[in-house]
């Protein structure tokens, strides 16, 4: 039996085709499909109910150097009001999660992390906190929604007030606002390659502050629908966004997926040893992107090099709506990840003729150079 | 969901309807309904010939790929090139512009053990 989010009875007044998600019964697409979807959040405003995630409330004196422990990127140095990507490793240097740490203030911290791995990471840091380091669960009383799109930000600005707009946000820059005089966190972050927010509303009013985003958009005239769990697959690929579970996991190392940004220079992170020990060695396989043509390639399928030699396997694969081609990103031999290397991918008995192709595939919107 | 009173069915979901000496075979409004916005149709070579029951092509969706049987053996006189550049066409029309390919039956008495669209529909409705 799977688990509900606050918005499960509204997915399905409004033509959702439910499917399982880490434990949850999420909407995959509704009726108008993902690919209408993910061009409505690449063009004007998307909304994403991503309740199901966890989030984790890391507070006390000893917070800040407790994360700056466990989390590989630079979170110690987080101010108040910013935000950063981090990874958690393991001993051999594979990813247990990557997840977003938020600086809600000097002592106090918001981390985000993947619903699959909610359960590992939470039992991981009460492990791990020592003095002056309290973990809360939070993802039953505080929900979380994606407002993503080159419009988002205008319906965001509508939605909240308090001191300050969202839009005066920098990118990864988090504020306190007011939805209905209740207090909350958004941060101008997301998993699409868009503009827009991920909003913390408290549990209790996540459906009116949902209700009231397609009710604001309608008003400004901004084209917003809710987005399921195909699209946000869609989108965080075409962007070079990483899926734990297929870009990175306990067996792959961040050297591999091309997340070395995502390693602190300085900073004594868990695994640090075995990601050296591994930079130091080599890596004898890289995350490539791979264009494909005459099918779908799909997570699993077998990578081939052009004599016929199994050189890796696909990791993700899918038709890319906005790129307009179908991609792989493929776990390969180091040579193979090489940009135009021609590779095969195995589908379904069919060699399908692949290249490799410098990623991203989309531009995340931040990236991209103003006209 | 739509079914074609002219069309029989196989219990995967396939349709054949008869278009003079040819018949039009394609998928059923569930199974494109099911299957999700369709991204790529593995077609086969006119001139091929299958039986019935056999695997004749491929449709791919956003969510998973899926195999196409043959409701009546026979060779395959045309192909529905436009699901090249427009596989969404069998999403929007699958019994009329999304036909799939069209085929010079080996043995038109098979037409008599397909199910007629209202078995078809009264099936798909228990699925």
């Amino acid at each position: 039996m799977e688990a509900h989010t606050v918005l499960h009875q509204w997915h399905l007044d409004h033509g959702a085709r439910m499917a399982p998600f880490a434990g949850w019964d999420m909407p995959l697409h509704y009726a108008g499909g993902a690919l209408a979807e993910h061009q409505l959040c690449r063009e004007s405003a998307g909304l994403f109910d991503i309740c199901h995630m966890g989030r984790l409330g890391v507070r006390g004196k000893g917070a800040r150097a407790f994360l700056g422990r466990l989390v590989s990127s630079d979170v110690a140095g987080l101010a108040p009001g910013l935000s950063m990507y981090g990874l958690l490793l393991n001993e051999s240097g594979g990813v247990i999660d990557d997840l977003f740490v938020y600086c809600l203030d000097a002592d106090d911290f918001l981390v985000v992390v993947n619903a699959s791995n909610k359960d590992t990471d939470l039992a991981l840091f009460r492990a791990q906190a020592g003095d002056g380091v309290q973990v809360e669960d939070l993802s039953a009383s505080m929900g979380m929604v994606a407002l993503q799109g080159p419009r988002a930000m205008e319906v965001a600005d509508a939605l909240l007030g308090g001191s300050g707009r969202p839009s005066e946000l920098p990118r990864l820059g988090a504020g306190r606002f007011l939805f209905r005089a209740r207090p909350l966190w958004a941060g101008r972050t997301g998993y699409t390659g868009e503009d827009g927010l991920e909003i913390y509303p408290p549990a209790d009013m996540v459906e009116a502050l949902w209700d009231e985003i397609l009710v604001l958009a309608g008003r400004l005239g901004v084209t917003c629908g809710p987005v399921g769990l195909a699209a946000r697959d869609s989108l965080r690929f075409e962007a070079g966004m990483p899926l734990h579970g297929h870009e990175i996991g306990p067996d792959i190392s961040p050297l591999e997926s091309g997340l070395g940004w995502a390693l602190s220079k300085t900073s004594d992170y868990a695994g640090r040893t075995a990601v050296e020990a591994l930079r130091a060695a080599g890596c004898p396989r890289r995350l490539a992107t791979l264009v494909v043509q005459g099918g779908v390639p799909r997570a699993g399928y077998p990578v081939l090099d052009g004599s016929g030699r199994v050189v890796g396997r696909c990791v993700s694969g899918m038709f890319c709506p906005t790129a307009k081609v179908f991609a792989a990103t493929a776990l390969v031999e180091t040579n193979c990840a090489i940009v135009g290397t021609p590779l095969q991918v195995e589908a379904r008995g069919k060699d399908l003729a692949a290249m490799v192709q410098k990623g991203p595939l989309v531009v995340p919107s931040w990236k991209r150079s103003a006209r | 969901m739509k079914t074609d009173a002219n069309a029989r069915y196989l219990e995967s979901h396939e349709y054949a309807r008869k278009e003079g000496d040819l018949v039009v075979i394609g998928i059923s409004d569930t199974a494109q309904d099911s299957l999700g916005d369709i991204v790529y149709v593995d077609l086969p070579a006119p001139g091929t010939s299958f039986a019935k029951g056999a695997v004749f092509g491929v449709v791919e969706s956003v969510k998973a790929a899926s195999d196409l049987y043959l409701p009546m053996g026979g060779e395959v006189v045309e192909v529905n090139a436009v699901l090249r550049d427009d596989p969404g066409l069998i999403n929007r029309d699958c019994h009329g512009a999304g036909w799939i390919i069209k085929i010079k039956p080996a043995a038109p008495a098979e037409w008599d053990s397909l199910m007629d669209a209202a078995a078809y529909a009264a099936m798909a409705a228990k699925e």
